[in-house]
């Protein structure tokens, strides 16, 4: 079973992947395009998996941030994040992965209550992030805000490190390592 | 389709759960620590602590203590109807489906005003039935509304009283010896209501649970006429599939002495051209001990255990016919005790746990007035 890492690969010129992983495959191609519709510096390359581990047969450059997309619809897509995050190396979580959940706004559909996300994400000590990929105008502002953390997380912004990030996106009202 | 699971439940069923599967709750449980009073120092800054402020204190304090305590939920007891109270006088409320709508606290509503109101709500409803909207000759005419109150449905004491409102069919003839006819009925409630009541002024009465059974254009006229006299406002109530899985497993775990109905579920699959339905229906008895086996504390029902139970449920219906119901979307739930659907219906069958079906349904209610 390959675990992904962080760091086995060298990085490509001015080249940053992000790998987006969930069960709703509709979602993330219309997340994908968006994101490459984004107005970027570097040359983003957008992966979709439905699950980990990939397969070893292909050649893929270095994985710079690894986004979990849960619908909260559906509680098959959490349940193959939750068996996909088994195979992420430890050091994915120092800033270079994050959980994107969809579809909260729409209460009455969904299965999923949003703290199960937000434990997980505490948990895993990674940023949550909310939005709507159903919408346009909430998938492109989620585009872009993922295309600024992919280029951090690849370090292609002076004086920014995906370490930094995480420190700035942690919230301060999370509570402190003893209440978990 | 339908499966039934036979005696011998295959229980070794390998479920990976670690610690994050704890989530916390947002609405509290009837006995999470109550929300506390604005201190006596705010009431210094304060000149007097008006009931939106009282409001935003409870609500920021909600906000910042993130109790990352894993939810729980009191099991209905059996018979929690006050001794003054008949069962035959509810008896009317089992049986029947109501839908369910949400309503704001109502301004200077009286319980002694009763019989005003029910004479303005028939005037009310004759003026808009003759302005032209059903166009029928007689009929409309010979109605007769009756508020009365409901004794007994409540969870405690500062729970205020339930409140019934009929539309009644007079009979035609004054020799024809039969009853009015109910052509509508509708029922305020509200069981184990504290955090509402605590942060509304005295003017108001909190009855955020509103059942309707009938047609819909009377409760539409019905509402308008609540919405203009007492300030308040209907809003349907609509029941996700994760309440529904809450539902299920509180249910389940009522004691019962009879079954008189299968465990059902439907869920709902999401594909074009028309979505299909799948129907999956336990023996009571099974489902019971199911839940016997994932249960764990008496008394209080926890977010793992509810979790677990619709998990073993999947993975028995995933190994015979290869689906994945997780990613369906659970859209019914009906067991012995009560039968709920998503877009807000319910219908309750036993009347021991009626208070108990209830206060999970305010608690539902509240929260989407919040």
């Amino acid at each position: 079973m390959s675990v992904l890492r962080p760091l086995d690969k060298l990085p490509g010129l001015n080249t940053a992947t992000v790998l987006l992983v969930g069960a709703d495959d509709a979602l993330l191609q219309r997340l994908a395009d968006s994101m490459l519709k984004t107005d970027c510096a570097s040359e983003l390359r957008v992966h979709l998996a439905r699950s980990l581990p990939l397969p070893s047969n292909v050649n893929r450059p270095r994985v710079d941030l690894l986004v979990f997309v849960i619908n909260l619809h559906s509680k098959y897509s959490l349940q193959s994040v939750e068996k996909s995050l088994h195979h992420v190396d430890a050091s994915f979580f120092l800033g270079k992965a994050c959980f994107l959940a969809t579809g909260a706004g729409r209460e009455n559909l969904c299965s999923v209550h949003r703290n199960t996300i937000v434990r997980l994400a505490r948990t895993y000590r990674s940023p949550v992030l909310f939005c709507d990929l159903e919408v346009e105008g909430s998938r492109a502002a989620m585009a872009q805000r993922l295309a600024r953390m992919l280029q951090i997380s690849a370090g292609h912004v002076p004086g920014v490190s995906a370490m930094s990030l995480l420190s700035l996106l942690r919230s301060s009202e999370s509570p402190s390592l003893e209440d978990l | 389709m339908r499966s039934a699971l036979g005696g011998g439940l295959g229980l070794q069923l390998e479920l990976h759960f670690s610690a994050m599967q704890k989530t916390m709750d947002p609405y509290d449980a009837p006995e999470s620590t109550p929300r506390q009073h604005p201190s006596c120092s705010l009431k210094e800054y304060f000149l007097a602590a008006t009931p939106l402020q009282r409001r935003l204190e409870s609500v920021r304090k909600q906000a910042t203590s993130f109790v990352p305590t894993p939810p729980r939920r009191r099991i209905p007891q059996r018979s929690q109807l006050q001794e003054d109270v008949d069962p035959q006088k509810v008896a009317f409320l089992l049986h029947k489906q109501w839908t369910l709508y949400s309503l704001t606290p109502l301004y200077k509503f009286s319980y002694t005003n009763l019989k005003e109101y029910s004479r303005l709500l028939s005037a009310f409803i004759t003026a808009e039935k003759q302005k032209g909207l059903a166009v029928e000759v007689g009929e409309d005419c010979n109605i007769k509304v009756v508020f009365s109150t409901l004794l007994g449905v409540k969870g405690t004491q500062s729970d205020p009283e339930a409140v019934l409102v009929q539309i009644l069919s007079k009979p035609q003839l004054p020799s024809e010896d039969r009853e009015a006819k109910a052509l509508w009925t509708g029922w305020f409630c509200c069981v184990f209501g504290d955090g509402l009541l605590e942060t509304v002024s005295e003017d108001f009465t909190c009855l955020p649970l509103f059942l309707a059974n009938g047609a819909e254009s009377n409760t539409a006229i019905i509402g308008t006429w609540f919405q203009k006299t007492f300030d308040c406002y209907f809003s349907p109530l609509a029941i996700n599939a994760f309440n529904l899985s809450w539902m299920a497993a509180m249910w389940t775990a009522c004691k019962m002495d009879r079954y008189v109905a299968a465990t059902e579920f439907l869920w709902s699959v999401p594909c074009s051209p028309q979505s299909l339905d799948i129907s999956y229906a336990i023996h009571p008895e099974d489902a019971k001990a199911l839940w016997d086996s994932v249960h764990r504390t008496p008394g209080e029902v926890t977010q793992e255990e509810v979790d677990l139970f619709m998990d073993c449920l999947s993975s028995h219906f995933y190994r015979h016919f290869r689906i994945h119901l997780s990613a369906t979307r659970l859209v019914r739930v009906s067991t012995s005790v009560a039968s709920a659907h998503t877009d807000g219906k319910i219908k309750i069958i036993c009347h021991k746990y009626l208070i108990g079906v209830l206060a999970y349904l305010t608690e539902l209610a509240i929260f989407q007035i919040e």
